[in-house]
């Protein structure tokens, strides 16, 4: 690796833990990330000559910290600041304090609260994903809007707006008790899941540019996992990320079609990302503390393992399906419990299950088209084509649109009297 | 003797790599390895997954099994080299050549008392 590789990863990987630890001392975001900016401009010009220091992390916070007190004081020459200043009163911790503290895990309460902020309830969630990958994973405005595909102004001001809306919310920064750490750990899981669900829902033609969300998905959630390694729906949601994420380069075909989980080709599977997966949820099982990350990482490490469709155990599923519906009453969950009551049970069956559905998702594009195929499956051809017909309506994406459509051939195909023999 | 390479890093470090950082690493390595294999001393290699998959099984009584690596360090065992070396400076010579191909991290270097190839197929 070059110089300069190595110094943007070790930049990247201490910055959760450096800006969460300056956000502590200046109780500002603004303040912090400021901090950390001027921190990692002195480390391009250092590193490269006197090495990497031992703790790059604890090497930012520390100039990051002094240089922002430096400004502080040259500020204060000018204009006084009242002697019982919060942001300027525990500046006596020494640079060894510091770098003694090389356990990551002493940090976990920062780099937590952090993440927790961005995932304030009063912002909208497009914001929250937007503003945690700036934050938190510190891309590039100009990397975000791209992956969201907006300009950069836009996501500029989308940005500056969430982080006006968090400046005057009141941010927590006492320790957390049990109760409240366990409450900021499931809104950051969520929000990871968002960003996660970012990338992997785009269509063929922009999986490329956003694949890296759901990459920097997996890193946040490994970093919340190695913080709080006995939370078994962090095992599980790091989980279920590995093992969709496995199945990536499988999804779209040469056009940017969607290809569904049935006819892709296998082989493609990346196994390290699986047994990875297959490791996590493994392991959260032990726990008996059984939740809906974990259900649906089951779910999807039962695909994973089927080398081939119809090796899937649709009847485990199936049951997991169900177990999910408890924990999480949705009529999505019960739509995709239809699918695998389909596979177990006949189209009959699962056409039963999902028309009570039709009130509450009758804007959803993957009702109809799970409903046409049920249909067709039955043969009723005509009311598939009714089904299809909307589901283009509802299309997301291009993909989807285009994927319903080869149903609809295919039901015209099927439909016309079959050519003579020999013609 | 074999002499096992046993190749630590900070695992924040090694995660943030992108994924043509990653690919550039392990070809580099690639070409040590070869060189190694070519004259036949080159024994079994790893590389581990990500300490979050790990488990721990304290051999108390009853035995305890604990989420997590064995150790919470900066630095996590990442994987392994069992490499046949005539001394320790030979093993260190291959430490070296890895180490340029992937600096950062440190080597520890431990001759193996015991090694069994097992028929584990891979």
């Amino acid at each position: 690796m070059t110089d300069t590789a190595w110094i943007d990863a070790a930049l990247t990987s201490a910055r959760p833990q450096a800006v969460g630890a300056l956000l502590r001392y200046f109780r500002d975001l603004d303040t912090a990330e400021e901090a950390y900016q001027n921190a990692c401009l002195r480390a391009l010009k250092s590193w490269p000559q006197n090495g990497p220091p031992r703790d790059p992390a604890a090497w930012l916070i520390m100039v990051g910290r002094n240089v922002a007190i430096d400004e502080v004081r040259r500020h204060r020459k000018q204009q006084p600041l009242p002697e019982d200043d919060q942001a300027i009163s525990d500046l006596d911790d020494t640079e060894e304090a510091i770098a003694e503290r090389l356990d990551g895990s002493h940090y976990r309460d920062d780099i937590l609260r952090l993440m927790f902020i961005c995932c304030h309830p009063e912002l909208p969630a497009t914001q929250q994903i937007a503003l945690a990958l700036r934050i938190v994973s510190g891309l590039s405005v100009k990397q975000i809007a791209r992956a969201f595909l907006v300009g950069e102004a836009a996501m500029e001001q989308r940005i500056t707006r969430a982080k006006a809306r968090i400046s005057q919310a009141e941010v927590p920064f006492e320790a957390p008790g049990a109760v409240e750490r366990n409450e900021r750990l499931a809104a950051v899981a969520a929000m990871i899941y968002l960003i996660f669900n970012e990338g992997y829902s785009a269509s063929g033609d922009t999986a490329d540019i956003r694949a890296p969300l759901c990459e920097e998905a997996i890193r946040l959630a490994r970093l919340t996992l190695r913080l709080f390694p006995s939370e078994s729906e962090i095992m599980g949601l790091t989980a279920l990320l590995l093992l969709q994420h496995a199945r990536a380069s499988a999804r779209f075909d040469a056009n940017g079609a969607l290809i569904l989980l049935e006819d892709q080709d296998r082989s493609l599977w990346n196994p390290a990302l699986i047994a990875e997966g297959q490791a996590l949820i493994e392991k959260a099982m032990r726990h008996r503390r059984s939740g809906p990350y974990q259900v649906q990482a089951a779910i999807a490490a039962l695909h994973s393992q089927a080398k081939k469709p119809e090796e899937t155990d649709w009847k485990q599923i199936d049951l997991l399906y169900g177990a999910l519906e408890v924990m999480q009453p949705s009529p999505v969950v019960t739509l995709n419990r239809a699918v695998a009551v389909w596979k177990v049970r006949g189209a009959q069956a699962a056409l039963d299950m999902i028309e009570p559905l039709a009130p509450r998702l009758s804007n959803y594009f993957h009702f109809f088209g799970v409903r046409g195929a049920f249909l067709t499956q039955l043969g009723r051809n005509d009311e598939a084509r009714v089904a299809f017909d909307r589901a283009i309506a509802l299309a997301n994406t291009s993909a989807e649109a285009a994927h319903i459509r080869m149903h609809i051939d295919r039901l015209i195909r099927d439909s016309q009297p079959p050519a003579k023999a020999g013609k | 003797m074999f002499y096992a390479i046993l190749c630590y890093h900070d695992e924040d470090f090694v995660g943030s790599w992108s994924k043509e950082q990653d690919a550039a690493v392990i070809q580099k390595l690639s070409v040590v390895q070869d060189k190694l294999a070519k004259q036949g001393r080159l024994g079994p290699v790893a590389r581990l997954l990500p300490t979050t998959a790990a488990t721990t099984l304290r051999k108390d009584d009853p035995p305890l099994v604990l989420d997590g690596p064995y150790a919470e360090t900066k630095e996590q065992l990442l994987g392994f080299y069992l490499v046949d070396c005539k001394n320790l400076d030979e093993a260190l010579e291959v430490a070296r050549d890895l180490g340029a191909a992937n600096p950062g991290g440190a080597y520890e270097i431990r001759p193996v008392g015991l090694f069994l190839p097992g028929g584990a197929a891979t």
